[in-house]
């Protein structure tokens, strides 16, 4: 094997000794399910490129139908339509997005994982009835809140403000399950350990229980921010104002507003992408885990 | 130290489950009744900030929703007379002026449902086999085939508009390209509007079903197939007979995810259709929130959520009851 060729073509598989003596790489079925992955893969990505390209494009060839993937004449003048202040205030959609997603991660990630350490830690009476109507609301369908939680909110004094979209999703029961699960797991000695040492109960939480409940706390704080970040039908009854909207309400009334701007929508649908598809790169094991975790043990 | 020994280990023990449990010998030093009102402050006190967010928005708005279904409900006038279960009977006989339009939306509703369960329960299973073979960037194409996921309705619908608009979209266009009818109304007229709905939902979610298959399949022990082909099970027979019942606890749980995501279809008929043509694809929700929340006609859309809501606990239990029949015919 000292002349073994090099060639970068082969690194996938270079000379092939069956492994584990089964059936070693077909190179045909490989082929087949490559070409199969292949297809699936433009058929899933170039959707979103043909969206980036024509948030490039000016309003005349995003209104071509012949197609351009790549904008002959590239122009950032859709963004700066969208960012600047000719009644699309895309910029102020995307700060009120941020505001409210991040709001209510916080939210959550602190009632959620106070109730979850409570429900996984300590006893009380009752305990057992307060953890299953928590859990039994998750099998209530969202549809029944939605006409009450309006009410609420107006009598709040809340429609068309960012407390709308920020407090009342924090109220599921997703994250106090998740949480639970998660504390049942840690070893009890740690917090023993600190609790002979002299430490407050809430001092063990925060010192003790929550570092060591980091990847659990990130991984729910993602699929929150997700969550909320994209979350439409809520925002498009609750928030009226043009400023006071979210980035998908805001889209909403762009593609309403006036003649349909396929550049303009397109540039107002990449500002919405990029951030999470941005933390999806950055924590996308985390996503798709928590994602597949939550089937299994569903 | 006293000898009311009954008191429970500092912190909890392994699992809330043995909140009675007698403490084992080597409990943790034993505690008295200070402790134990201690234990109880602290719960309150960690309990106390989520289900105060906890009964204004998920318990009170349960009975609320009741109590508004009762009355002829319009927020935006002083009173609320009680009309007893008038919301309810005008629905169901059709004496209310709006029985047309929300049977029809529940109507939309099963439709869409019935058309998209069944691809996100197979179509994700496939991508998921092929998924699991060991080769390499299979992570990769794995993230690739979750990120529409990650995007959201709101981009999704208004992204796929453009590419179905019937004059300047790219799938008109290719289409014409490979010389088949260029000028389909995909998003104005029947049967199309559903074809749209239900494909651009399929590529919006596909991923999602595919990372629970794949993280199930991971599951199934491979010495199981080994097995399996150590008895001259051919391929068709190992996924028969080793893979699809590996699944089955999966396939529950995407049957009634898929089903509760399908049934509260929104955002895609919102932004692409407009619920058109007509009132055509205006879903369930989309209905209730219009009657309810744009027109204000709050006592009856408050009605026909809890109508709806009763189907969907039939649908669940069917589903439940449907795999569990099978478990027991094993």
């Amino acid at each position: 094997m000292s002349t073994a060729t090099t060639s970068r073509h082969t690194t996938a598989a270079p000379t092939p000794p069956p492994r584990r003596g089964s059936s070693g790489p077909n190179p045909l079925k490989r082929i087949l399910q490559y070409g199969v992955l292949g297809a699936l893969t433009i058929l899933f990505i170039s959707p979103l490129i043909y969206m980036v390209s024509t948030s490039f494009k000016d309003t005349a060839s995003a209104a071509s139908p012949d197609p351009q993937w790549i904008p002959s004449d590239p122009t950032t003048q859709a963004y700066d339509t969208v960012l600047g202040t000719e009644g699309t205030p895309v910029l102020r959609w995307l700060l009120n997005s941020l505001l409210s997603a991040a709001g209510q991660t916080l939210l959550i990630l602190i009632t959620a994982s106070m109730a979850a350490y409570a429900l996984a830690r300590i006893d009380f009476p009752g305990k057992k009835v307060v953890f299953a109507v928590i859990i039994g609301t998750l099998f209530v369908p969202p549809v029944i809140l939605l006409i009450p939680n309006y009410l609420i909110v107006g009598r709040l004094g809340w429609l068309d403000t960012l407390w709308a979209v920020i407090v009342p999703g924090a109220a599921g029961a997703f994250g106090v399950f998740f949480l639970r699960q998660f504390f049942l797991g840690l070893p009890a000695e740690l917090e023993e350990a600190a609790a002979i040492d002299g430490a407050s109960r809430w001092r063990t939480f925060l010192q003790v229980v929550l570092p060591l409940s980091k990847p659990a706390l990130v991984t729910l704080g993602m699929l929150s921010f997700l969550t909320n970040w994209n979350d439409f039908l809520w925002p498009v009854y609750v928030l009226f104002s043009p400023e006071n909207q979210t980035l998908p309400a805001g889209l909403s009334t762009l593609q309403n507003a006036n003649a349909v701007r396929y550049d303009l929508l397109m540039a107002g649908a990449v500002i919405a992408s990029v951030p999470v598809l941005l933390l999806y790169l950055v924590a996308q094991r985390f996503v798709v885990e928590g994602v597949s975790r939550a089937g299994l043990k569903g | 130290m006293t000898d009311t020994n009954v008191s429970r280990p500092a912190t909890g023990g392994a699992s809330a489950l043995s909140v009675e449990a007698a403490p084992r010998s080597a409990a943790p030093p034993v505690r008295g009744d200070r402790s134990r009102k201690r234990d109880t402050r602290d719960a309150v006190l960690f309990l106390a900030p989520y289900l105060v967010i906890f009964t204004v928005f998920v318990l009170a708005p349960l009975l609320y929703g009741i109590w508004v279904s009762l009355h002829d409900y319009d927020f935006t006038l002083p009173e609320a007379p009680w009309v007893g279960l008038e919301n309810y009977t005008g629905l169901l006989t059709g004496d209310s002026p709006f029985a047309e339009t929300f049977w029809q939306s529940v109507q939309a509703t099963w439709l869409f449902t019935a058309l998209t369960v069944p691809l996100l329960l197979v179509l994700p299973l496939l991508v998921a086999l092929v998924l699991n073979q060991k080769f390499p960037g299979r992570n990769l194409f794995r993230a690739l085939y979750f990120a529409p996921y990650v995007l959201g309705v709101a981009v999704v619908a208004v992204l796929w508009r453009y590419l179905l608009d019937t004059n300047i979209g790219l799938v008109n266009h290719y289409l014409g390209v490979i010389g088949l009818r260029d000028t389909v109304p995909w998003l104005t007229s029947l049967p199309w509007a559903w074809i749209s709905l239900v494909g651009v939902t399929v590529w919006w979610t596909l991923g999602f079903n595919t990372v629970i298959y794949l993280a199930a399949l991971q599951d199934i022990s491979p010495e199981l197939y080994e097995a399996a082909r150590v008895d001259g099970a051919n391929a068709v027979q190992r996924f028969r007979n080793v893979t699809l019942p590996g699944l089955r606890p999966v396939v529950l749980f995407i049957t009634s995810v898929t089903i509760i995501a399908s049934v509260n279809m929104f955002g895609q008929s919102y932004l692409m259709t407009a619920g058109g043509p007509g009132t055509e694809t205006r879903t369930g929700i989309y209905e209730i929130a219009e009657v309810g929340l744009r027109q204000f006609n709050t006592g009856q859309a408050a009605a026909m959520s809890l109508i709806f809501t009763f189907f969907l606990m039939v649908v669940s239990l069917a589903v439940f009851y449907a795999f569990r029949d099978r478990d027991a015919r094993r």
